[in-house]
C-alpha cells in the first residue's frame, strides 16, 4: 500500500515539475509564440505540394542545372567550384543561410550572387556572370538548397550593422508616386489581401525562387524591384548596394526561420 | 434568301472578325464535337481534380482519372482536355493503353483567366465521358516593370 | 542538353502499378505573348511527348501553347518485365531530348 503512494506521489512530482519546466520553456521565449509566416504558409494546398515534391517543384530543374555548373571547369584557372569546395552538400550547407556577408578582406557585403562571382573572378580567373542570368540563378539555387531545412542564420559582423540599419531605413522609408514604404504592406498589412493575393510578411526564405508569374527562377532583388515598381518608386540600378542592404535587413528580420530554396511563390 | 438564312449569314459576318481572338464556350464546345461527333458524352466515370482557386493562372496543376479495368478488353484509349477562354480549345490530348494499369493522368496547364475545363475520356469500345471543373484564377499584385 | 527530372521506381515488382512522373525546362512560349517591343513573341513549345517501355509505346501526349512552362507529366505504368523506360519530348524549332531509365521487375 505505502509503496503505491510512493509511485503516485513520485508520478505527481516528476509530472508537475515536467509541467513547469515546459512553460518555463515557453516564456524564455518571450512573450507569446512566434507569429512570423513564411510565404509557403499563406498558399494553397496546390502550391505548397508543388514546391514539396522535387520532382514537381520546377525550381529543382535550375538546382540540377547548378550542380552541373558546379563540377564544370572553367575560367583561366580551369577550375571547378568543387575543385575548392569539394561535396557541396556538406560545403555549402548552411551557407545561404548565412548570407549577405562581408568576405575576408573585403569592406562591404556581398549577397551570394556576389560570393558566386568573386569566385570566379578571383579563384577560377573567370568573367563574373551577368546579373540574374540564368546560370548565375541555377548556381544560387543549387547552392542555396543545401541550406532546406536550415534556420537563417545572419552572421554576427558588427561592420554589418549600418548595412543594416540603412536596409531598415529603406524599408520603412514612404516612396515612389504611391507614397508606400515596404512595411505598411509587409508589417501593418500582412495577411490582408491586395489583388486577390495574401500580403506575405516578406520573409526571404526561399530564394531564388521560382515564381510562377515569372515562369523561371528569380532573385530577391528581381523580387524588390517588382514590389518597388508596383508602389511607381524609382529602382536602384540593377548592382546597387541599396538591394544587399534591404537584404541583410529582412534576413535578420527572419532569423531562425526555416531556408527553403527553391521555394516556389504564385 | 429567307430570314432564317439572312440572319444566321449575319452571325457569321459579325462573328469572323473575332474568331482567332479567343476560344469561347461556343468554340470548346466545337472542338469537342469535332472529337466526339454524334456520339454521347456521358458524364460518369471521369474524374477532373484542380484546385477551385488559384493564385496565378501560369501553372495550374490538373489530374484526370477514369474508372477503367485497363485491359486489353476494356481500357482507356485517349484523354482530352478543353478550356473556354484561352487563345485555343484544346489544351492535351494524351493517348493510353492497357500497359498503363491505371487511368490517371496529371499536367499542369495555364489559363487565361478563371473558366471552366472539361475532360473527356474515350474507351476502348468507342465511347465519350467526361467531367468538368471550375476553376477561380485569382491575380497578383506588383507584377513586374515593362523593360 | 536539356534539363530534366524523372522520378520513376528503379525496382518494381512484377505486375506492380508505378507511377512516373517527369518534368523539363522548356520555355513553352504561347505565340499569343507580346514581347518588349510590341511585337507578338514567336511560338515555341513542345508538341509532343512519348513514353516507351523497350520497344512498346505505352503513353503519349499531344501539348498546346496551354501547357505550362517546363512542363510536368505524370502517368502510371505496369511493371511487366524489367526494362528501359524511355521518355521523348519534341517541339518547335527541331526540339528534341530524351530520357532513358532502367526499371528492374523482380
Amino acid at each position: 500500500m505505502r509503496a503505491r503512494y510512493f509511485a503516485i506521489a513520485l508520478f505527481l512530482v516528476f509530472g508537475a515539475s515536467f509541467a513547469l519546466a515546459q512553460s518555463q520553456g515557453q516564456s524564455q521565449r518571450g512573450s507569446g509564440a512566434d507569429t512570423r509566416r513564411s510565404g509557403y504558409q499563406d498558399m494553397g494546398p496546390a502550391l505548397q505540394q508543388m514546391q514539396d515534391d522535387d520532382t514537381a517543384n520546377p525550381g529543382m530543374l535550375f538546382v540540377q542545372q547548378g550542380s552541373k555548373l558546379w563540377s564544370a571547369r572553367v575560367g583561366v584557372a580551369g577550375k571547378a567550384c568543387a575543385d575548392c569546395h569539394g561535396d557541396a552538400a556538406t560545403s555549402m550547407k548552411g551557407v545561404a543561410a548565412r548570407y549577405p556577408a562581408i568576405p575576408p578582406g573585403a569592406d562591404r557585403p556581398v549577397d551570394l550572387e556576389g560570393r558566386i562571382d568573386l569566385c570566379r573572378t578571383e579563384r577560377q580567373q573567370a568573367p563574373a556572370f551577368a546579373h540574374d542570368s540564368q546560370d548565375s540563378l541555377a548556381l544560387q539555387a543549387f547552392v542555396a538548397a543545401q541550406s532546406r531545412g536550415q534556420p537563417i542564420a545572419p552572421p554576427d559582423d558588427p561592420r554589418l550593422s549600418s548595412w543594416r540599419v540603412q536596409g531598415e531605413e529603406i524599408y520603412r522609408r514612404r516612396q515612389g508616386q504611391l507614397n508606400l514604404s515596404c512595411a505598411i504592406c509587409h508589417d501593418e498589412n500582412a495577411g490582408k489581401k491586395l489583388a486577390g493575393v495574401t500580403i506575405p510578411q516578406a520573409h526571404p526564405t526561399g530564394y531564388p525562387v521560382y515564381r510562377l508569374e515569372w515562369q523561371g527562377l528569380g532573385s530577391l532583388r528581381r523580387r524588390l524591384r517588382n514590389c518597388l515598381f508596383g508602389i511607381r518608386a524609382e529602382l536602384y540600378p540593377v548592382g546597387a548596394p541599396e538591394y544587399v542592404a534591404l537584404e541583410l535587413y529582412l534576413m535578420e528580420r527572419a532569423k531562425g526561420m526555416t531556408m527553403e530554396a527553391p521555394a516556389v511563390r504564385p | 434568301m429567307d430570314r432564317r438564312h439572312f440572319l444566321a449569314g449575319t452571325a457569321v459576318l459579325v462573328l469572323l472578325p473575332f474568331e482567332p481572338a479567343a476560344a469561347t464556350p461556343a468554340a470548346m464546345a466545337e472542338a469537342i464535337r469535332k472529337l466526339v461527333g454524334d456520339a454521347d458524352v456521358r458524364e460518369e466515370r471521369v474524374k477532373l481534380d484542380m484546385p477551385p482557386l488559384i493564385e496565378n493562372g501560369n501553372t495550374v496543376p490538373l489530374t484526370v482519372s477514369v474508372e477503367s479495368p485497363m485491359t486489353v478488353g476494356d481500357y482507356v484509349k485517349a484523354i482530352h482536355v478543353f478550356n473556354e477562354k484561352n487563345p485555343q480549345p484544346n489544351v492535351f490530348s494524351a493517348t493510353l493503353s492497357p500497359r498503363n494499369g491505371k487511368a490517371m493522368i496529371g499536367t499542369r496547364i495555364k489559363l487565361g483567366d478563371s473558366q471552366k475545363i472539361v475532360a473527356i475520356a474515350e474507351t476502348s469500345d468507342g465511347r465519350f465521358w467526361s467531367a468538368s471543373a471550375d476553376v477561380i484564377v485569382t491575380l497578383a499584385a506588383c507584377l513586374e516593370e515593362a523593360t | 542538353m536539356a534539363n530534366i527530372l524523372v522520378n520513376a521506381p528503379k525496382t518494381a515488382k512484377r505486375g506492380a502499378v508505378i507511377e512516373i512522373k517527369a518534368l523539363i525546362m522548356h520555355q513553352m512560349e504561347t505565340g499569343f505573348r507580346p514581347g518588349p517591343n510590341g511585337q507578338i513573341l514567336p511560338r515555341n513549345i513542345i508538341e509532343h511527348f512519348t513514353a516507351t517501355w523497350d520497344d512498346a509505346e505505352i503513353f503519349s501526349m499531344e501539348m498546346s501553347p496551354a501547357i505550362s512552362a517546363n512542363p510536368f507529366v505524370s502517368f502510371f505504368a505496369v511493371a511487366s518485365e524489367s526494362g528501359t523506360l524511355h521518355l521523348r519530348w519534341t517541339g518547335d524549332h527541331g526540339f528534341v531530348a530524351e530520357e532513358k531509365v532502367a526499371i528492374a521487375v523482380e
